[in-house]
């Protein structure tokens, strides 16, 4: 049995010690949103957060984060259903096309914004670097995420 | 991926108590970056995977200290918290640089200090800083702590002298002297986030005289464990510290490396690249701040939080 906080709740299955986190997410837990694209934590498909960090789940055991709260695409809505800053941006400014690489890529954009709230472009891209687009919508990407930082709230003591 | 036990122990005595029982059926995980991908290729086949994330938060095994001129750094403080921390920054920018360079930030989320150098993967980056920063490993088993240079921690490809029993957990990096400047380097031919083709960190400290009083330089990737330039270093140290002198000591470095084909180039490209690259990062270091009072040329985060 594994058991995992999960977008604020408390879940289990019977899974063995081999099931990877993004597994669990999908096949367990049924939560689909998170991706595997390369399998060995290079593109950022799978990218979910636990305790706020950026982790791929494809590399990661699920029973090696028991006792950790982890955040899914499907966890930053608000609780009344209005997207994240970063969800509404990638919609509003075309940050994805056939979408397979956009839940890794907003849970990095977010973990962007939760860390640094007014990136740089340079930093914007550096930071998403370890996120492939196979579309190569990268400039889409890029403007989304600089987008949804224009409305986050400037650092206390700043602006 | 072969199925296996796994544990979550309380404390590090506890690990080592279950280490000395499950001996070579067990591996010991701390970001897992390493051994679950090794474990999904069937690379490794573990029957017990001791793990160790919980730890962190016991016995300094995540924390970061500076004391009496030495950084301990706890084996499982993640890359990502070393990139990021303010004081190491300023003291000691080259390793913070030289982390900031590895993969991705989410890879560098989960990866450890301790995890990377227990792998004794040639390819990674800290390795070839830690050698030219003449930092130390911590190497715990019920009978006690065992201190080992990096430099000697590596001893074959994938191979390192932990010892059966032993946990590493502690890195300890002493700061730099206040005139000594450094630099890494890493030749990346293809993409960002890749291994380096090869790799050069550098560490010199100069007389008024601009003789060169010290200098240590190591390369990553170009051999079955990070190598350090021995030649190179003798032929700088107490000579003016002149480009020519430079270039002289590093046209030595191909003749010291033995790197392996592969797709980032060939074995003759790598050798080449090794001087070329030794060259370019004693130059930089020269011209590069190292210390507390100098003004780094790496940028500092603007950003805050995640602590």
């Amino acid at each position: 049995m594994v058991k995992l906080n999960v977008n604020g709740e408390e879940r289990e299955a019977d899974a063995p010690p081999s099931r990877l986190l993004l597994d669990f997410l999908r096949y367990d837990l049924g939560l689909t949103g998170s991706k595997e694209g390369c399998g060995v934590g290079v593109c950022g498909a799978c990218t979910v957060l636990v305790d706020g960090e950026l982790h791929a789940s494809c590399i990661t055991l699920a029973v090696a984060v028991e006792g950790s709260e982890v955040t899914t695409v499907e966890g930053i809505a608000d609780d009344d259903g209005r997207l994240h800053p970063v969800q509404q941006a990638f919609i509003d400014h075309g940050g994805f096309q056939c979408g397979i690489c956009t839940p890794g890529q907003v849970i990095a954009a977010k973990a962007l914004l939760d860390f640094n709230p007014q990136p740089t472009e340079d930093e914007i891209k550096r930071w998403m670097m370890g996120n492939l687009c196979r579309c190569t919508g990268y400039y889409g990407i890029i403007n989304s995420v600089a987008a949804a930082a224009r409305q986050s709230p400037l650092p206390p003591g700043e602006g | 991926m072969i199925d296996f036990e796994f544990h979550s122990p309380a404390s590090l005595d506890d690990a080592l108590e279950m280490l000395e029982r499950y001996g070579d059926d067990a591996r010991l995980m701390a970001g897992g970056t390493a051994l679950v991908l090794q474990m999904k290729q069937r690379f490794a086949q573990p029957a017990h995977v001791i793990g160790l994330r919980h730890l962190a938060q016991t016995n300094g095994l995540g924390a970061v200290e500076e004391t009496g001129g030495v950084f301990r750094i706890g084996s499982l403080c993640t890359l990502r918290r070393l990139e990021d921390h303010p004081l190491l920054r300023a003291r000691i920018p080259l390793l913070a640089d030289t982390v900031s360079r590895v993969a991705t930030r989410r890879i560098r989320s989960m990866a450890t200090i301790g995890g990377g150098l227990v792998n004794g993967d040639p390819n990674q980056d800290p390795p070839p800083a830690l050698i030219a920063l003449s930092a130390s490993v911590e190497l715990t088993s019920p009978s006690g702590v065992r201190i080992c240079p990096v430099e000697e921690l590596f001893i074959d490809y994938y191979e390192t002298d932990v010892r059966p029993g032993e946990v590493l957990t502690a890195v300890n990096v002493p700061v730099p002297e206040e005139d000594a400047r450094g630099a890494y380097l890493k030749f990346l031919p293809r993409t960002a986030e890749d291994y380096a083709t090869v790799s050069v960190a550098a560490v010199v400290s100069r007389n008024p005289d601009n003789t060169c009083r010290d200098v240590r330089i190591a390369l990553g990737a170009v051999g079955m464990t990070p190598v350090r330039a021995h030649a190179a270093e003798d032929l700088l140290r107490g000579q003016e510290l002149t480009e020519d002198a430079v270039r002289a000591a590093a046209a030595t470095v191909p003749d010291a490396v033995d790197p392996l084909d592969d797709f980032r180039g060939s074995a003759d490209y790598k050798r080449e690249m090794a001087g070329v690259f030794t060259r370019r990062a004693v130059m930089q270091a020269l011209s590069t701040d190292l210390s507390p009072s100098g003004s780094s040329t790496i940028p500092s985060p603007s950003g805050r939080g995640l602590g």
